[in-house]
């Protein structure tokens, strides 16, 4: 899977990252979602967003994290689906608290040594079924975004195509609320940096990347967010992209996010891959279906 | 003479100087069922609800002393005390189950011994679950009373004279001698009529012979109870068994508020409500029996200890569970948008529901998550609403597999848009076979079920905001719907005798996927495509949930509304077609840009 793509020495906003670069991509994401495994295991009935984007914080500041594409977040019940989300500040952690049978999603973006992952874990404290149904209908989406996009499809039109296969399945497209309605965003090397400093929860040096991707993006005809609107008209641009498709249903909603590496291979196989196949979510896909 | 009940088990049990007359249907291995009369009844009230429960159960019925076939005690005042009323129950529970606790039926005034039973502690272990049908405790009532007479805020008097002028009958039997004359004069010969006219009861026998002597001696059921336990209630009147509470809508004599701080008596209450009146043991019997089966079901299973339930979705609270719990919706057009949101809402607040599409599998899906969201069970449902004979077999299905249909949502529907003189009589055809007869077959098929049924229920027709705003870019649109809406008000009339109500939804603009199906007629494919997208567009920025108008289906079902505008432009230009139709006109006119 991490084959090297591009010619060496090509401009790497052309031919995406090289294989040594996936490798510290790969080795981030992969700490993030044993954070998130980590923390997921010691919630407990009566635990507060707060307390559970603390818990993801310390523990990856812990493993040296010092900067962030952004920080941690925690959403419990009905929040899982941004149930009466109208204004950006109803996305940071609040004090809800978990109960028992209640869905939570754990959402953090750290930087590691410059490389940066940002991965969206949903679980459910004790069983539910309805999660269960949920997170075997992202599968789907999985799997569509990559054919598509191996496909070529512009990203509007693979947005399209996610929103119908929501409708089909019966559920919201939730991704819609974030900051533009973005399914996914680019992410990139992020300089280190003695102080980093974020404001709204964003870290300053990887919103500087994004301003200059956007800035470059717009000059070439891309953009760096994943959106339905227009500027997203176009085909899969090389890089790193994190994708985050998120279902709700009626009170409880699931997503997952990881990064899909895009190259400019004509080989489709290598033309886009995901970063990492062996993530919660994926394993969990493959024992519902084995099962 | 009383006729006695179909193939019961007739045996007599004396108690306390009198004699009861106890009936008993069904397997004496089974689980006991006692189920106990009000006034002016006897046991035969209950023959249609024990009859649906024999076969499950082993059915108990008496007639409370001094009425039907029991005997009265002599004197009369002082006979019908509470206190003697428990010990006509225990032994009636000792002779027919000696060995186990007895599960509890009671409505009216068999209801509020039913409170007595489970509240006093000598018949502690004895009972297994109480079912209390339009009966509250004397207790619980007289506490209910002096909370509200000691702060009357506004609501509190209000709920006060309210009941108590439901109670009027209560004070006129606490005079003298009055009402034994006549119930044995031309009251009781005209009873049977009044219970018919008034209380919808259907013509078939009951009341019994017995009611004059039955009614004249339960007088002293309120002259030996009302007042004196109105005035001292009992401070401990706790329930030391399982309830389950249904109460009846439309009850003439007791307020829904009776009930309002029960659970502070009974915890872990289980509540239902079901449209219908006081009687609702003969003329609601198919829903009652459901009901009281599934209680005794789950607290047996819960005795036995297999039963513990292990992760299932919580029991919803609040009106609508209490309202649809258990009841069958079907709902046409399922598959997406309104049909399916209407689907989910029935299917959270624990209805069973039936998912009609023309997409199998968009219908089975909506099963699937429904079943997920707390529908204790649901099925997907493959018809064109358009096809008659479709309709009609899976009316035929729906019956022998299900059950009749309490609440049917006829939605689905398609849209098209064009000018008159651009619809071809092709479209025309589509869109009123879908839209008008796709109502039409839903109606005549499940809702005719209904009907012969005659238990009540419930029929909801999407009709549109169009219905009563034309537009010359909706001719047939617009025409289908509020025909649509025609015939709800018209099916409305008719069927108001037999206790089903009739909806007619008006949406307006919701943001569903029937604007990606819809058709516009005289222009090119590519120009169709383009306002397609177009339409999508602009209802996704008006972006008015489907979730919303589901909500507004199962309002105008609780309420029993007429004509439902769902949207503020819906109810705007319902407004506009009620008082200023110049303006309604000039509407129409505009030519919308697409």
């Amino acid at each position: 899977m991490a084959a090297v793509v591009g010619a060496p020495g090509s401009p790497r906003a052309r031919t995406g990252p090289g294989a040594g670069e996936l490798g510290g991509f790969r080795e981030v994401q992969r700490l993030a979602y044993a954070c998130a495994e980590e923390v997921a295991a010691q919630l407990r009935p009566g635990v507060t967003e707060r307390e559970a984007a603390r818990m993801q914080r310390e523990w990856l500041r812990r493993r040296g994290v010092r900067d962030w594409f952004h920080l941690p977040f925690a959403w419990f019940g009905d929040r899982t689906a941004f149930a009466g989300f109208r204004v950006p500040l109803q996305f940071f952690p609040t004090g809800r608290r978990l109960e028992p049978g209640m869905p939570f999603i754990l959402d953090m973006a750290p930087v590691h040594r410059g490389f940066t992952a940002d991965i969206g874990y949903s679980g459910c404290l004790g069983p539910n079924p309805l999660h269960d149904r949920l997170m075997a209908d992202l599968g789907a989406h999985r799997e569509l975004i990559l054919r598509e996009v191996r496909e070529r499809r512009t990203l509007r039109e693979i947005y399209a195509d996610v929103d119908r296969l929501m409708a089909r399945q019966g559920h919201a497209n939730r991704h819609r609320a974030y900051p533009f309605g973005v399914i996914a965003h680019k992410v990139d090397r992020v300089r280190e940096r003695r102080w980093s400093p974020h404001v709204f929860g964003f870290g300053t040096q990887s919103l500087k990347g994004l301003a200059s991707d956007a800035l470059h993006g717009h000059r070439e005809g891309w953009s760096p967010l994943w959106s339905p609107y227009r500027f997203s008209d176009h085909p899969p641009q090389p890089g790193l992209w994190a994708v985050e498709p998120h279902l709700g249903f009626r009170g409880t909603g699931a997503k997952f996010e990881e990064l899909l590496v895009v190259t400019d291979s004509r080989d489709p196989q290598e033309s886009a891959f995901w970063l990492d196949d062996d993530l919660p979510h994926v394993r969990r896909g493959q024992e519902g279906r084995a099962a | 003479m009383n006729r006695g009940l179909a193939g019961a088990r007739e045996r007599r049990v004396r108690t306390g100087g009198i004699e009861l007359c106890v009936a008993e249907l069904g397997d004496a291995a089974q689980p006991t069922v006692v189920l106990v009369h009000g006034y002016p009844d006897s046991k035969e009230v209950w023959e249609e609800v024990a009859l649906r429960l024999q076969d499950r159960f082993h059915v108990v019925l008496y007639d409370v002393r001094g009425c039907g076939r029991s005997t009265a005690p002599q004197p009369l005042r002082g006979g019908f005390t509470l206190e003697k009323l428990t010990d006509d129950f225990l032994a009636v529970a000792d002779a027919v189950s000696p060995d186990a606790p007895v599960h509890l039926v009671g409505h009216d005034w068999g209801s509020v011994q039913g409170w007595e039973f489970a509240t006093v502690a000598r018949t502690e272990g004895r009972i297994a679950s109480f079912t209390s049908v339009s009966g509250p405790s004397l207790d619980h009532f007289g506490h209910w009373l002096n909370r509200r007479i000691s702060r009357p805020t506004p609501r509190r008097a209000a709920q006060l004279l309210g009941q108590g002028a439901r109670s009027w009958y209560v004070y006129a039997l606490h005079t003298p001698r009055l009402p034994e004359a006549a119930w044995r004069g031309p009251l009781g010969a005209r009873w049977p009529r009044i219970l018919e006219r008034l209380e919808r009861l259907p013509a078939d026998g009951y009341p019994t012979a017995s009611l004059p002597s039955d009614a004249a001696h339960g007088a002293w059921l309120y002259r030996d109870n009302v007042r004196s336990r109105l005035r001292r209630p009992r401070p401990d009147a706790y329930a030391h068994v399982p309830v389950q509470l249904i109460v009846p809508t439309g009850d003439r004599y007791l307020s829904q508020h009776l009930y309002d701080d029960l659970e502070q008596w009974a915890p872990q209450l289980v509540r239902h409500t079901l449209e219908g009146q006081h009687w609702v043991p003969r003329t609601r019997p198919d829903q009652l029996a459901a009901w009281i089966a599934e209680f005794i079901t789950s607290q047996e299973s819960r005795a036995d200890g297999a039963g513990a339930p292990a992760a299932r979705t919580p029991a919803a609270k609040g009106p609508y569970a209490e309202r649809f719990g258990g009841r069958l919706v079907l709902v046409t057009g399922a598959a997406g948008g309104i049909g399916r949101a209407t689907a989910f809402a029935f299917a959270e607040a624990g209805a069973r529901v039936v998912a009609v599409d023309r997409d199998a599998e968009g219908a089975s899906r909506t099963a699937e998550l429904a079943r997920l969201i707390g529908a204790p069970a649901a099925w997907g449902e493959c018809a064109d609403v358009a096809d008659e004979q479709a309709m009609e077999k899976l009316a035929a299905k729906v019956a022998a597999e299900y059950g009749v249909v309490d609440v049917l949502v006829n939605n689905a529907g398609i849209g098209l848009s064009g000018t008159f003189m651009d619809t071809s009589a092709e479209d025309w055809r589509r869109v009123l076979d879908v839209n008008l007869w796709g109502v039409i077959h839903g109606c005549r098929t499940f809702g005719r079920q209904m009907a012969e049924r005659g238990q009540g229920g419930h029929i909801v027709n999407t009709a549109s905001a169009a219905a009563f705003q034309p537009s010359r870019a909706l001719a047939a649109y617009s025409t289908s719907k509020a025909a649509v809406l025609m015939l709800s008000e018209c099916l409305r009339a008719e069927l108001a005798g037999q206790g089903i109500g009739v909806s007619a939804i008006c949406p307006g603009i919701v943001n569903t996927g029937i604007t990606t199906a819809a058709r516009f007629t005289g222009v090119s494919e590519e120009e169709q495509q383009r306002r397609r997208a177009r339409t999508a567009k602009l209802y996704g920025l008006r972006n008015y949930p489907p979730e919303k108008v589901a909500d507004a289906v199962l309002q105008a079902v609780l309420h029993d509304r007429a004509v439902v505008p769902v949207t503020p432009e819906a109810h705007g230009l319902r407004f506009l077609s009620r008082f200023t139709p110049r303006v309604r006109r000039a509407l129409a006119r505009i030519e919308p840009k697409l």
